[in-house]
């Protein structure tokens, strides 16, 4: 903001204080996302900066954390690195089989969150949807609803789901199904507030005019509507993903030992073992995330683009 | 309604019946597209938690396993003393659980109400099937306890499987000799301390995030567009990064070997045996949850401060006003909307919050969420939902406010 010309020495003053304290905040929100980075590399198992690092001495760092968490769990990790120490990492790696199941997961949870909430924001942005804001409240309440709530829920649901009809048809507790429905449920409001943000700058008559031009609801839908909502269903589905690629307690709850995530993974790692092997881990999901965030700012322009909203 | 009358489709019908046709069948196709996704929702969602609360009214392992002996409390009002009737029954009872396995299930039920009262089901248990008449001489014989009134009352509150008994337990209550409630002794005053605890930690929170998110959000709003959008991906990366990550960066910075207590260290701030302890207590829990939530601060705030029109801060300052006139009369009334959208939101999200304090919180950050986990983890199931209900009701208020108050619809994301 600038300061208006008129202004005394005192609220020159103060405007230099109020910057420095947003200069501060901002350190504040990215310093600790940073900190993680120089850290993976560190030579020693401690968690802070060693004097060999601060004088950028080369010794000081390594790759021996990264290292760690391909060796970590297989069963012949000094052997020579070839094709059958690949497959034993592919194999039996904690770290790598974490990082297969959590996109397993995601992946699933994030098609049916994508379809399921895309149809109904749909729904729900046309003009006559009946009960719309209840609706909309009860779509949107797993992201209020405390997570340890949804998870002892589900516990005890998935523990025996026919249950409550009176009939025994196995679990989902310690299945890939139960984690996925469960990672569904907890993203499907992300992808309701993206999708109903974006249809609400949808111009309605669109639709129409596809139609009087003689197009099929079919036509009308794929050829019209989905190439302007589409940079909103994919923002969803990242948040989506996102979601599931981080969520821990409903994991802790209903995955077994076959479906542990990576995010399960770091929990027991900074419970019970902690090593600079989980700031490795940080790394690679901080650099996830300035990629997954460099995407959907990019969709959202290419959204207001196509829209013709232009940025103020 | 002559007028409409008159008025036809092309085919004969009225204009107004077509009309109202035509719009119920809008209602329903717009309608059909959300079912789908409120039918899972329901089924996975709303059905496991309701089936989840219903344990906390709800436990049948006493009136279950103890049919005899709940049938002579039904016969006899409260206040009868236990007659020999009513220890031979309680003696049958106990042979079949010992018979069952099920002296445990009972004596859980019962702990409930009375601690310490689950040894006494299955160490009797273990030898009521040697047991011969008078019963009573029998029980008493095998642990004393048997004539204790508040394990009678225990009992007679367990024997039927409807009770309010956990939600006693959660507001620190319980029953005395004669069953009537009594408050706990001031030291096992567990649930309500850690109820007002979450509400006050959660309150302050939020009331950290607006100080150091107001500013932000305001030097976000009046910067122009292209270095507002540089600086906004500096809130939105942390809202992007695993929370995990975040919670693991400020373990790093935070203890007592971490980055933060070194830097203090070698500027000489603090002696080197005189490191902070800034994480493993409310310290760390306050920090980090900051630090995670204040992005949810941030974008409401933002997003009605970005549409201030500045032309009412200049009217007032060209009218007289002080700059801090300016500020508290003008500019300040004109982002309530967003304080209250940003600040409901970091609240509700703060009160149910459990990863952070269980990493960082150590023993006193700990908060309602971590409670209820324990008691899933002692397999106190009921305790736990009685707990979760509660906390359910008070986020379910917050979020009808929410909704109220700023509407749903009006959440964004980045």
């Amino acid at each position: 903001m600038a300061l208006p010309p008129y202004a005394d020495p005192l609220e020159r003053a103060w405007h230099r204080i109020y910057q420095v304290i947003c200069a501060l905040v901002f350190v504040f929100l990215i310093a600790p996302i940073l900190v993680v980075i120089p850290l993976s590399f560190n030579v020693e198992p401690y968690f802070s900066f060693t004097e060999k690092m601060l004088s950028f001495d080369p010794a000081g760092y390594s790759l021996r954390w990264y290292d760690t968490l391909l060796t970590f769990g297989m069963q012949a990790p000094e052997a020579p690195r070839d094709g059958a120490w690949f497959a034993d990492m592919w194999a039996n790696s904690t770290w790598v089989n974490a990082a297969k199941n959590s996109v397993i997961v995601g992946f699933w949870a994030t098609i049916l969150a994508t379809i399921l909430g895309t149809l109904a924001a749909l729904g729900l942005s046309r003009p006559e949807m009946p009960w719309r804001r209840t609706i909309m409240a009860i779509l949107i309440s797993p992201m209020i609803v405390p997570i340890i709530i949804i998870a002892t829920g589900m516990f005890f649901f998935y523990s025996n789901p026919c249950g409550i009809i009176g009939i025994e048809c196995g679990r989902l507790t310690s299945t890939y199904l139960g984690v996925i429905l469960a990672h569904t449920i907890l993203g499907i409001p992300f992808v309701i507030i993206t999708v109903t943000a974006t249809l609400s700058g949808f111009d309605q008559s669109l639709i129409r005019a596809a139609q009087s031009l003689g197009a099929n609801p079919r036509t009308t839908f794929f050829k019209v509507v989905m190439p302007l909502i589409l940079p909103g269903v994919v923002s969803g589905a990242l948040f989506a993903f996102v979601t599931s690629f981080d969520e821990v307690v409903a994991v802790l709850f209903i995955a077994g030992p076959e479906q542990q995530t990576i995010p399960r993974q770091m929990w027991n790692g900074i419970r019970e073992q902690i090593s600079p092997a989980i700031l490795a881990v940080a790394t690679i999901l901080v650099v996830i995330s300035i990629l997954l965030l460099a995407t959907v700012e990019l969709l959202r322009r290419r959204s207001e683009r196509l829209r013709g909203v232009s940025p103020h | 309604m002559a007028d409409s009358a008159l008025l036809t489709t092309a085919d004969g019908r009225p204009l107004a019946q077509a009309l109202a046709e035509a719009q119920g069948r809008a209602r329903r196709r717009a309608f059909w597209l959300v079912v789908p996704l409120l039918l899972f929702v329901l089924v996975s969602f709303i059905l496991p938690i309701g089936q989840m609360l219903h344990r906390s009214v709800h436990h049948d392992g006493f009136s279950a396993n103890a049919p005899a002996v709940s049938a002579w409390f039904a016969a006899n009002p409260p206040g009868t003393q236990p007659d020999e009737a009513a220890f031979a029954a309680l003696a049958q009872d106990l042979r079949a659980m010992q018979a069952n396995r099920t002296a445990g299930e009972a004596g859980t039920r019962v702990n409930y109400v009375l601690p310490e009262s689950r040894s006494l089901f299955t160490k009797t248990a273990r030898s009521a099937k040697d047991m011969t008449p008078p019963f009573k001489a029998a029980l008493l014989a095998a642990d004393p306890k048997w004539d204790d009134p508040r394990v009678w009352a225990a009992m007679r509150s367990s024997s039927s499987a409807y009770t309010a008994d956990f939600y006693m337990v959660a507001l620190d209550f319980e029953r005395g000799p004669d069953g009537s409630l009594e408050r706990v002794p001031e030291n096992r005053q567990i649930y309500v301390y850690l109820f007002v605890k979450t509400f006050v930690l959660s309150g302050l929170i939020t009331l950290i995030c607006l100080l150091i998110g107001f500013p932000v959000a305001h030097l976000l709003a009046t910067l122009p567009m292209a270095r507002a959008n540089l600086l906004m991906i500096l809130v939105l990366l942390p809202f992007w990064t695993s929370l995990l990550v975040r919670t693991t960066s400020w373990m790093a910075l935070l203890q007592g070997e971490g980055v933060i207590n070194d830097l203090l260290v070698w500027i000489g701030v603090i002696a080197g045996d005189g490191r902070l302890r800034m994480i493993n207590n409310q310290t760390g829990t306050i920090i980090v949850m900051t630090h995670i939530l204040l992005p949810f601060m941030i974008l409401p705030l933002y997003s009605v401060m970005r549409v201030i029109p500045p032309s009412y801060a200049r009217a007032a300052r060209s009218l007289g006003a002080t700059s801090w006139t300016t500020f508290r009369r003008v500019y300040l009334p004109q982002t309530l909307p967003g304080i209250g959208a940003g600040s409901l939101l970091v609240f509700i999200l703060a009160v149910g919050y459990y990863i952070t304090p269980a990493l960082v919180g150590g023993a006193d950050g700990q908060l309602i969420s971590n409670l209820i986990d324990f008691h899933m983890d002692k397999s106190n199931w009921s305790l736990a939902a009685a707990l979760s209900a509660m906390l359910l009701v008070g986020v379910l208020i917050l979020y009808w406010l929410y909704e109220r108050l700023v509407g749903i619809d009006r959440l964004k994301l980045g």
